[in-house]
């Protein structure tokens, strides 16, 4: 066992030679740094990344002298994990190395995880979740002897999250027990390897980047259909008979979804469609583990020749003989779409081959935009902020559960973190208080801290059941509120899947609705589980799967406008072509230099355009403020609906002078404001005071009883706003609204880019680039004086139906 | 006044946007359910610390209410402390402020099931009272009629709003949580479909107390 780098047993040589197979030069490249600290390996899908990350550790432990653990794996996805378990034990097996591998994550069983901390495995394979728990255990130290390498596979898609965060302080906490540990990254094709690299390593350590051959350019283009794209809408049903001669064209198919709801829809239908019965399966993450499981075997035994998924497929997860990827709807982003693409010929060192499907009008002119963009490799990122506070507060208990921990020694660990190297002490210091006692300035209960500073100054949990409601807690993905599905009467009730507690919400009796690509029936909800029966043919209502919202990125949106600017569009298929040049006729097309704003009447109420290409998310932060303002200034506005390049609102009044609207003093002042009521802004909220370990989702035996017992988040952020707003957790709210949910940073930009230089173009009706607006499903109603005057309405309406008004008073 | 007036069984009472009930009559002002002193109870048993301002929220409140009606009783209708260790370990700021509005006036703490023996902080302790022709009691008896009772923190949702409600039928009224950190039952929910008569409103709180059929 040595630091350099080991030469390649001859037993695995030998292997790849009885395969025929040669080692890849970035292969041999990490195997020459295997004594490096921190090294980032960049490679496209499929070029035998995972085996790079592992070579050097097959190369150690061959002499079998190793004890306990020596590698830690780590991906975002569970299911990876398990893939990667069953690619690496093959080749151990057969070559005979003394190796043991193991995967942990939360669907193993407790008696195994137990085993595993006691008595690890060699490598251990998990996801960022499981490993924060191993650290939060007293024992960790003993877990963790002799541990050497550290794999973050697929780290560009962590990096770009609070799990990644996460991750980072928890090596940080594994560099201090294991001082010699390296780090390995493996990542797809990213804009910026050196803040990738910044990322991984120990703070302010050197990290080596080595770049794997990109292979040859793909193969990508867009769909030709017989039938245009609709208007609105994001099913792309149009689309079904081309895609389902593209299946029948190619071996195996990945069709990629947007969103899980999307995915649902556009697979019942695939499945109307298949009149050959053609295999095919449907994956994503709100299907019931043993579903996803089965569609996953299927697809390694080569069973399938479709699969309808979303991003629970975009990692790297060996699916077999992939030929063809389609991407349906616009990508958004264009890294993820090459990423998604590189899925294609996995193993082969050809090009990859895509189609792009529009799903309605405006996404042709956004997939021609990708299109070029992939062509020039011009990938979109942008830089992340310093590491959020939220995810230090709950590392900070998770430091507590696993014993009394020094402040300053914690500090210097999380600072180790690339994302935290910032970090300041006092920054530090008023996490720490807020883990202890909540950090508020009326200080209150001094005697049930929940962290307590013991006589030689160390940290420790007040109550030591208090670990426990931490660890049911741990964890940074904030999905929302799900419930279980299960079929009724079948042998208990088989379980399907899960959706929005929301959703469950809006169900009745005899309502039907998507799920796993069946349409079931809603009969009942019982002990927290929405009961449902078969109900085939009848057509459904739509599950409405939380699933990710993303945003056009900023890259993709300027193309888009520069596309604008030319004079015809020969590259666009003619019915958008078409549409682009009515716009021109009516109004005009947008600009990057200028805010294009249309004023119109319709449907007999007034409506304003604002074309502001922010993204989907800054967009929708438009309407509440611009609403928010309409509505002091009495102009009644009644909703509004975004998509990522404009906003659509509607109201009692016309709007003559924009400007006002869009001074960015008043914008921000909006912000800030707004900050008192909104519904966005509760919900970031909600996320932040969530990973802080204030709102305690799980708590022992309270998840069966759930009424009374709990009280909306809301309250939590109404109070600290009234009398404490500059509590941490407004202070990390605010931090928040300018990305994510809020993203107000899009707004800033897009203010930036058209200096108030705003057109406001009145015309007689609705523009061809606004009507499609109109057909966008999630509207917003704005809760103004409006509102409160239609809910008296709704409510008079009521009683006199019912004839509830004629009773005597 | 953004009440809503009603009778029940002769009494002319009304509903208040801010979730109490006025009984004009008798100068006699109810609330229920004020949780006092639950983030205090929430960190003793291991949880985390929430913001430590409900108590205070809650009486700002409830001091506005008496401040404008002057009300010659005050019933709270049970579990006004979350909990009795928590009605104890009331900050002294905070009693004070209790202390002030139980004087000058006429107050009773009805028992309630988190709070069986309100503590001594002034005023008089029951299980029930009876002033004719209404009874006040925590929880509701199924049996009774005229009769006023908290316990269940009835929200109903119209117009995808959901908000706290009063619950009222020929027989009774059921009124919402008054205390800040308070979540809701569903109107919908069948502890309180069957509590409920068929013609049951459902009167929301909120800027205007609202009526509107209760929904099941």
């Amino acid at each position: 066992m040595s630091d350099t780098a080991p030469a390649l047993p001859e037993a695995i040589e030998n292997w790849f030679a009885a395969r025929g197979w040669t080692i890849h030069p970035h292969q041999h490249a990490m195997l020459e740094r295997a004594g490096a600290p921190c090294t980032l390996l960049i490679a496209p899908t499929g070029g035998g990344k995972t085996m790079a990350g592992f070579l050097p550790t097959l190369a150690e432990l061959a002499d079998g002298t190793h004890d306990g653990l020596h590698t830690l794996y780590i991906s975002p996805l569970k299911a990876l994990a398990a893939d990667i378990k069953r690619n690496l034990r093959a080749p151990v097996e057969e070559i005979g190395l003394p190796i043991r591998i193991d995967d942990r994550t939360g669907d193993t069983p407790a008696s195994r995880k137990k085993r595993q901390r006691a008595d690890p495995p060699h490598i251990l394979l998990t996801t960022p979740e499981s490993l924060a728990l191993l650290t939060s255990y007293e024992d960790a130290a003993r877990t963790f002897k002799g541990l050497r390498r550290v794999v973050v596979d697929e780290i560009h898609a962590l990096a770009e999250s609070k799990r990644g965060d996460q991750l980072m302080l928890a090596l940080a906490r594994l560099q201090t027990l294991c001082p010699d540990l390296r780090r390995v990254g493996l990542s797809a094709t990213v804009d910026d390897p050196q803040a990738i690299a910044g990322y991984l390593a120990r703070h302010p350590d050197p990290c080596d980047i080595v770049l794997a051959d990109p292979g040859p350019a793909p193969d990508i283009r867009m769909l030709e259909t017989e039938a245009a794209p609709p208007w609105a809408g994001g099913g792309a049903a149009y689309a079904i008979p081309a895609v389902m001669e593209q299946i029948k064209a190619h071996r195996t198919t990945l069709i990629f979804h947007n969103t899980r709801a999307q995915a649902e829809i556009f697979f019942h239908n695939l499945w109307l469609a298949n009149e050959d019965a053609l295999p095919i399966g449907i994956h994503h993450g709100s299907l019931d583990r043993v579903q996803r499981e089965r569609v996953e075997a299927a697809m390694v035994r080569g069973e399938l020749r479709a699969i309808v998924c979303t991003g629970s497929l975009d990692l790297g997860i060996d699916w077999g003989d992939v030929d063809l990827v389609i991407q349906i709807g616009a990508p958004k982003n264009v890294k993820r779409l090459v990423q998604r693409i590189g899925r294609a010929n996995h193993r082969y060192n050809a090009p990859s081959k895509a189609l792009l499907v529009p799903a309605n009008r405006f996404e042709v002119v956004e997939c021609r935009a990708a299109l070029e963009a992939v062509r020039e490799n011009d990938l979109d990122g942008a830089p992340r902020g310093p590491g959020p506070r939220d995810v230090l507060c709950q590392h900070i208990l998770i430091a507590a559960c696993a014993g009394p921990f020094d402040a300053g020694e914690l500090y210097a660990e999380m600072t180790q973190a690339g994302a935290y190297a910032g970090l300041t002490r006092p920054e530090f210091d008023a996490c720490l208080t807020f883990c202890a006692t909540g950090g508020y300035a009326l200080k209150a209960y001094d005697q049930w801290q929940r962290l307590l500073q013991r006589p030689d100054g160390k940290w420790q949990l007040r109550d030591p059941r208090a670990a426990q409601r931490i660890r049911m807690n741990l964890g940074t993905i904030q999905d929302a509120d799900l419930i279980k599905v299960r079929l009724m009467r079948s042998r208990g009730g088989k379980p399907l899947g899960e959706v929005e507690e929301a959703f469950a919400a809006t169900l009745t009796t005899g309502d039907t609705f998507l799920i796993g690509g069946q349409t079931v029936r809603y009969e009942g909800l019982r002990e927290m589980t929405v009961e449902v029966t078969r109900n085939p043919g009848k057509k459904p209502k739509i599950a409405v799967f939380s699933g990710s919202k993303f945003a056009t990125s900023t890259q993709l949106s300027a193309r888009i406008l520069a596309m604008f600017k030319q004079d015809s569009w020969p590259a666009l298929p003619r019915h958008t072509a078409d549409w682009l040049e009515l716009q021109r006729e009516v109004s005009e097309l947008p600009r990057a230099g200028r805010l294009l704003i249309e004023s119109f009447p319709h449907d007999s109420r007034e409506h304003i355009c604002a074309y502001g290409f922010a993204g989907r998310n800054a967009q929708q932060t438009l309407g509440l403020l611009l609403t928010k303002r309409m509505e002091e200034l009495g102009l009644d506005p009644l909703g509004f609906v975004a998509t990522d390049y404009a906003t659509l609102i509607w109201g009692l009044e016309e709007v003559t002078d924009p400007a006002p609207l869009l001074d960015p003093e008043t914008l921000r002042d909006g912000l800030e404001g707004w900050l008192a009521g909104n519904a966005v802004m509760k919900r970031a909220f909600r996320g932040a005071a969530t990973i802080a370990g204030l709102i305690e989702r799980n708590t022992p035996g309270a998840r069966k009883n759930g009424r009374q017992a709990t009280f909306s988040s809301d309250i939590l952020y109404d109070t600290l706003r009234k009398y404490d707003p500059d509590h941490l957790l407004m202070d990390i709210t605010r931090e928040e609204a300018l990305r994510g949910l809020v993203d107000f940073g899009r707004i800033e930009e897009m203010l930036e880019r058209t200096r108030g230089r705003i057109t406001l173009r009145r015309l007689e009706r609705i523009s061809p680039l606004a009507a499609p607006l109109l057909l966008e499903v999630g509207k917003v109603p704005v809760k103004g004086a409006a509102e409160e005057k239609l809910l008296q309405q709704e409510a008079a309406a009521l009683m006199r139906q019912s004839g509830l008004d004629q009773l005597p008073q | 006044m953004t009440g809503y007036d009603f009778p029940l069984a002769g009494a002319r009472l009304t509903a208040l946007g801010s979730g109490a009930l006025w009984w004009a009559e008798q100068r006699l002002l109810c609330v229920s359910d004020l949780h006092l002193g639950k983030s205090e109870r929430r960190i003793r048993r291991g949880g985390s610390a929430l913001p430590p301002y409900e108590t205070r929220d809650t009486l700002v409140r409830l001091a506005e209410l008496i401040a404008i009606l002057q009300p010659d009783t005050v019933v709270c209708l049970g579990d006004s402390f979350d909990d009795d260790a928590a009605s104890r370990a009331l900050p002294d700021a905070e009693k004070s402020q209790l202390a002030a509005l139980t004087q000058n006036r006429r107050w009773i703490w009805i028992a309630g099931n988190h709070d069986p023996a309100p503590a001594d902080l002034g005023g008089e302790q029951m299980a029930e009272l009876h002033l004719a022709p209404l009874t006040f009691r925590h929880i509701a008896d199924p049996a009774a009629a005229a009769e006023i009772s908290g316990h269940y923190h009835p929200k109903a949702r119209v117009r995808s709003t959901s908000r706290p409600c009063f619950l009222l039928d020929q027989s009774r009224l059921i009124l919402p949580a008054f205390g800040t950190y308070t979540g809701g039952l569903r109107s919908s929910d069948p502890a309180l479909t069957s509590l409920m008569q068929r013609d049951a409103l459902a009167i929301l709180t909120g800027a205007q107390a609202l009526p509107v059929p209760m929904p099941r």
